[in-house]
């Protein structure tokens, strides 16, 4: 039975390492990739690279504009998410502290967005946008992304606001503190880990979009890195700029992967938790 | 101190409910009525013309292919993905944890959270025929014989699709059901050890049960997410949605109508179908998952 075990255990590790190299092979040959040359790919998918060609990044980063699509990447989720938390912010406090005729209702308006497919809305969305002047802006992207991301931020920060007791924020208005200040100097540096985890999930969530950048921001001056590396790899073809279109990957994944690396505890937290609840 | 009160919560609620309004709440509230119009192209007026973009659905074999493709989007990948990310949280948990538990944890997680555009973009070089990953593969082993065009032919293109998306999800659902077992009691497992039951009995009898709740969440949004399948097959199939219509998913049909085509209203008419399907299909889920819950 020991030995039995033994074997087992043995087996189940190499099951393990199995997936775990399935998952990394490709993402360690796309960073590969984008060192070598375009002869070197074609020849060999699988050697090292030769000489280590850090121009594909330049290449890639200047002449097919990743560079540029990334800044604007930037902006936009930057935008999104201060914006979507600062929102989600107000509303979970006043749903969490206050209440009033209709607040449960106004609760469930904004939960009951995560039920819908986006799918649905997609068209009048775009009208929306275009009515307001909005479309191919950073502007129009900025809030749709924070307005998009309000029902998930609501329901976390709402039940967030509510676990907090309320001793300190009484006392606070006792001592004559505004409603205000005991939103700004109380509450909000109180709920600084719940902002950080649902900040930290929707910079995932909107630096992955591709839907509504596709919809809704069409000018290829304005792409975000999503976009536009999509759209390189699929205007170019397979067999222009192979080297470039890798490094043009590396620079996409990268970021988003040393920003996993170092908050994953929250992010793996913060993800399951929304499937959970 | 209470007109106070009012005045406050009025003065924070006001614009982010307005721009909720404009931006979410509007928009979904729209697509029901733009479904019964004939509104196309870039003109501003439309009539309704009641049912008839939904009786042409109905005629439109396109969009019976696409739901077929859907459908078994549905049956498999929430099968797949589950029995796969059951097996590796089990083995990861196995014995209170293998070595290495945590950084198989890290690593399965890395496509989850890159974008599905992206993984789209990475996957296409894995299939290139040519240089591809996959093909260079196979050639450096000797599978000669299997090397293909993947996405390029009809009999392959979606399972290649299909292929990417249990890559790109099993690692999500790994954590989440590793948290779930963590919940569980340790002593209940030394109990069931103790009455000599194996580790495989173990996870069918202990593990499962008790951990049906999270399961059934994780199949309610793979079946969700099947019918919304979209970025990937955008980026990755020929076409897309080829070879030859054999990729064709509901969402991208809806895209395509919409904003290559201006169909608007038949468009939104597929979106409102779409919904419906959604529904239906959640409600069926729970349904058909549920199960006594086992309380511990």
């Amino acid at each position: 039975m020991r030995s039995g075990s033994r074997v087992l255990g043995g087996v189940t590790q190499s099951f393990a390492l199995v997936w775990g190299a399935m998952v990394l092979f490709p993402l360690l040959w796309a960073v590969l990739s984008s060192f070598k040359s375009d002869a070197d790919i074609f020849r060999s998918p699988w050697s090292l690279p030769t000489d280590w060609h850090w121009e594909n990044f330049s290449r890639a980063w200047n002449e097919s504009h990743i560079g540029k699509y990334f800044f604007n990447s930037v902006i936009v989720v930057s935008g999104g998410v201060l914006l979507c938390l600062l929102l989600s912010a107000a509303v979970a406090y006043v749903l969490a502290q206050f209440e009033f005729p209709g607040s449960k209702a106004l609760y469930y308006v904004f939960v009951g967005g995560m039920v819908f497919p986006g799918f649905l809305a997609l068209v009048p969305l775009f009208f929306v946008v275009q009515n307001l002047g909005l479309l191919n802006s950073h502007l129009g992207l900025i809030l749709v992304y924070a307005t998009g991301g309000m029902s998930f931020s609501v329901f976390f920060l709402t039940a967030f606001f509510k676990a907090q007791s309320k001793d300190l924020a009484e006392a606070a208005l006792v001592d004559g503190c505004s409603h205000f200040g005991v939103l700004f100097r109380i509450m909000l540096p109180l709920a600084r880990p719940g902002l950080v985890s649902i900040g930290i999930f929707q910079f995932l969530g909107m630096w992955n979009e591709y839907l509504l950048p596709l919809v809704l921001n069409t000018e290829e001056d304005r792409y975000l890195v999503t976009q536009g590396l999509a759209n390189i790899a699929v205007t170019q073809g397979y067999h222009s700029d192979f080297s470039g279109l890798f490094a043009g990957l590396t620079i996409s994944i990268l970021p988003v992967l040393a920003v996993y690396l170092a908050f994953h505890r929250q992010i793996s937290a913060g993800m399951t938790a929304g499937a959970l609840k | 101190m209470h007109h106070g009160k009012y005045r406050f919560v009025i003065g924070l609620l006001l614009i982010p409910l307005g721009l909720y309004a404009v931006f979410v709440v509007s928009p979904y509230l729209q697509a029901f009525p733009i479904a019964f119009t004939d509104w196309e192209g870039l003109s501003a007026t439309y009539s309704y013309i009641g049912f008839d973009n939904f009786v042409r659905l109905f005629h439109d074999s396109v969009f019976w292919v696409a739901l077929r493709h859907n459908l078994f989007l549905l049956l498999c990948l929430p099968t797949i993905i589950v029995t796969m990310s059951l097996f590796f949280s089990a083995i990861l948990n196995y014995r209170g944890g293998v070595r290495g538990a945590k950084f198989y944890k890290v690593v399965y997680f890395f496509p989850s959270v890159l974008s599905i555009a992206i993984v789209g973009v990475l996957w296409q070089f894995v299939f290139e025929p040519r240089s591809g990953l996959l093909n260079g593969f196979l050639r450096a082993v000797g599978l000669d014989g299997l090397a293909k065009l993947w996405l390029g032919d009809g009999d392959t293109a979606l399972g290649s699709v299909m292929a990417v998306v249990v890559w790109g999800s099993v690692g999500f659902y790994v954590v989440l059901f590793t948290a779930a077992m963590a919940a569980i009691p340790k002593e209940l497992y030394e109990a069931a050890l103790l009455d000599g039951a194996g580790s495989v009995q173990a996870f069918f009898r202990l593990t499962l049960p008790l951990i049906w709740p999270t399961v059934q969440v994780a199949i309610a949004f793979l079946v969700i997410g099947a019918l919304d399948q979209f970025a990937l097959i955008k980026v990755l199939s020929i076409g897309p949605g080829g070879p030859d219509d054999a990729t064709q998913v509901i969402s991208l049909y809806m895209y395509t109508n919409a904003f290559t085509y201006g169909k608007f209203g038949y468009a939104s008419a597929i979106g409102v179908t779409l919904f419906a399907l959604n529904m239906i299909l959640t409600i069926l889920t729970f349904r058909l998952t549920r199960r006594e819950r086992v309380v511990y």
